[in-house]
């Protein structure tokens, strides 16, 4: 009941502004607005615009982050031409983190078969990821830490490993041997890249 | 009563209620009232569009707002730059290579930022003039000035710490000197040096004290102030032209919006349209990382603090505080005061014949005393030479390509091997005996042995011969052999593991 009064006025209010004014502020109001609208947009678009270098600066890492294929040289044709059995090399490995870059030396066997063809192999056990080592008086290759064994070709011979050493792409240029140094999935029967 | 019931049922079905039910809008509102807020936040807007500017809308109002653009510019610049910045003495100059050279727009936004700070030292300098020619400090508005003041030198006090940071040689020698001023200061300089550099030596807690300050501290401050002086500004109200009658200023009134918004708008395209082809077509440099050891380098400062430089020069003898110190604090009360010491309400700059001429006096002075230090730079027999020579170093530094930082655990047996001659001989006793196989080729260990990078800071000499000979019981349980060697070979491969920290 009492608050009848109260809402009849709002009522009346309400309906006498927008008769009473309600031409004359739609007139101005639509200048005012076209040219806001015109502004906004403007605005809108420029703002756009300026964002796209600080969106390209933000996303940089997303896009960049890929590492290239890391080849590394792991030592001049020549020195393998009277290799006879498998020989240690060390391989220096680059990984990018940023602006940092995190170098770690990383050994390989490389290996020639009765054609002469060379190959590489990782020196990480596939079993639990300790590193080989080669046995000229026996022939093969032993981990040091399950008594592992594979021949110089890398085949499994004997003791724990899931599988033989892992087999390294390599190729070569400009009379050097490079290699493409790759981790990979320990005790698992299959070669499995992890990195 | 049944006229009253009707009307009151009407009016909830004609007008659409805030907080109907069934809708988001509705259910937002019966929880924030937003409509109502919505209604203030409308009624604001209003009287900020609505300020009455007397005399209509000028192009000679455009600075502040200006300046409040450049500010948001250098706010967001900065953010983004700090994605890849790093206040260390150690990788600042790395990272901010990364930026320039490989990030990205890295280039582009690092010279929006830098060219930033100048135009907000030209755009302030208009500011100033124009508030000043117009005589827009008088009356009500002393401590809107007063708050103009803050920011002036809060803003010199964000250009001196930013120069710092990308901790190249100019930044490093220029920010040496400038806080070497400082001493100058009787009784405490020399401990307001010690206090702003973190030490007597410019160094790792100078980067970071300038850091802070220039990221945290006086950009609370600028905000702070920033909000003081617009909130005064609008309590004063527009000062408006110099001359004319009040009735017909009063006939020529002009809202805020939109004519002052549209010329602000267009000043803020001006000078981001500058700042973008500024940082496209004239990268922003950085030279070498800085060289504490360097004696030869001839530190400048950045161009507008180079006419208080070359004041510096005049001032060598006993006489050094008046011109280091009292002169300036002078002359700069005497601009925090101009609207104390200039009272008399006339506001046309010819009529102010004493204060324009000292006005004019000051800045022609100082872009004299600019103009000296560049031909004196340009002629001296020993500095031109040494200057074309840093500049030089810097275009050298520039073509050539980002060089990431060799992480710290990287190669540590190889870096240990190449500078100790000794050691080398080690690594080869520890390649040759196998260790590699279980502690790795780079001793960071396998899953069959713990790495050994750090052993040297564990044990010395004489444990590690003890338990290589005749390993712990736990180590023998994880399999490590006893290491059977002719003693100088032990000897060796002790040297290599000791040097291996």
């Amino acid at each position: 009941m009492l608050d009848f009064p109260e809402g009849m006025a709002n009522g009346k209010t309400a309906g006498a502004s927008q008769g009473g004014h309600g031409g004359w502020r739609m007139i101005s109001c639509s200048r005012r607005s076209l040219l806001g609208l015109l502004l906004g947009a403007g605005g809108a678009t420029i703002g756009a615009l300026l964002s796209v270098p600080l969106l390209r600066f933000v996303l940089h890492p997303v896009f960049k982050a890929a590492l290239p294929l890391s080849w590394t040289e792991a030592g001049d044709v020549k020195d393998f031409a009277s290799v006879t059995s498998p020989v240690k090399r060390l391989v220096k490995i680059e990984q990018r983190d940023g602006w940092r870059k995190l170098v770690s030396e990383k050994a390989i066997y490389v290996c020639k078969d009765a054609k002469g063809k060379l190959s590489a192999f990782s020196s990480i056990c596939p079993h639990l990821g300790c590193s080989v080592s080669w046995h000229d008086e026996e022939n093969n290759f032993v981990c040091p830490c399950h008594n592992g064994q594979f021949t110089a070709d890398g085949k499994l011979m004997g003791g724990p490993p899931p599988r033989g050493l892992d087999l390294l792409e390599c190729k070569i240029e400009d009379g050097k041997l490079i290699v493409h140094y790759q981790y990979f999935r320990q005790l698992v029967p299959n070669k499995e890249v992890i990195a | 009563m049944a006229d009253h019931t009707y009307d009151f049922e009407r009016e909830r079905r004609v007008t659409p209620q805030p907080s109907e039910h069934g809708t988001l809008q509705g259910w937002i509102d019966r929880r924030t009232s937003l409509s109502d807020r919505r209604k203030r936040v409308d009624s604001l807007l209003r009287a900020v569009l609505d300020e009455p500017i007397p005399g209509g809308a000028s192009l000679a109002y455009v600075f502040g707002s200006g300046l409040l653009f450049l500010f948001l510019s250098q706010v967001i610049t900065g953010m983004f730059l700090v994605l890849y910045y790093i206040p260390s003495a150690d990788h600042a100059h790395t990272t901010v290579a990364y930026i320039t050279k490989e990030v990205t727009s890295g280039s582009f936004i690092r010279g929006i930022h830098a060219y930033g700070s100048s135009a907000i030292v030209i755009v302030l300098l208009l500011h100033v003039t124009q508030t000043f020619l117009f005589g827009s400090y008088k009356g009500r508005r002393k401590l809107l000035w007063i708050a103009g003041c803050v920011l002036f030198a809060l803003m010199l006090g964000m250009s001196f710490t930013g120069y710092l940071l990308p901790w190249d040689q100019k930044a490093y020698f220029a920010t040496t000197v400038g806080t070497n001023i400082l001493t100058y200061i009787p009784f405490v300089g020399g401990s307001l040096k010690s206090l702003l550099r973190g030490g007597t030596e410019m160094g790792q807690l100078t980067l970071s004290r300038f850091f802070v300050l220039h990221v945290l501290l006086i950009p609370a401050f600028i905000l702070f102030f920033v909000v003081v002086h617009v909130f005064l500004f609008r309590r004063a109200g527009a000062a408006g032209p110099i001359q004319g009658e009040p009735e017909a200023l009063k006939k020529s009134t002009e809202p805020f919006y939109p004519k002052q918004v549209l010329f602000d708008a267009l000043f803020a395209l001006l000078i981001i349209a500058g700042l973008g082809l500024l940082a496209h077509y004239a990268p922003v440099e950085l030279g070498p990382k800085a060289n504490p050891a360097d004696t030869q380098y001839v530190p400048r400062p950045e161009w507008y603090y180079i006419p208080v430089f070359q004041w510096l020069k005049y001032w060598e003898s006993g006489l050094a505080v008046i011109g280091i110190l009292v002169i300036p604090a002078f002359v700069g009360l005497l601009f925090v005061a101009l609207p104390f010491l200039d009272r008399r309400p006339e506001r046309r700059p010819w009529k102010r014949p004493v204060a324009v001429t000292i006005y004019a006096f000051i800045f022609i002075g100082l872009g004299a005393l600019g103009a000296i230090s560049h031909r004196n730079d340009l002629r001296d027999l020993n500095i031109a030479p040494q200057l074309a020579k840093q500049r030089a170093a810097v275009d050298v530094f520039m073509k050539k390509p980002f060089q990431p930082e060799l992480a710290g655990p990287s190669l540590i047996a190889a870096t240990v091997a190449l500078t100790n001659p000794v050691a080398s001989e080690g690594k080869k006793v520890y390649d040759h005996e196998g260790c590699a196989e279980c502690h790795g080729n780079d001793l960071a260990g396998t899953l069959a042995a713990p790495t050994l990078i750090g052993v040297g800071d564990k044990f010395d000499d004489a444990k590690l011969e003890g338990i290589l000979i005749k390993p712990t019981d736990a180590m023998a349980d994880g399999g490590m052999l006893p290491v059977d060697l002719k003693d100088e070979d032990l000897k060796l491969l002790i040297a290599f593991l000791e040097a291996v920290k």
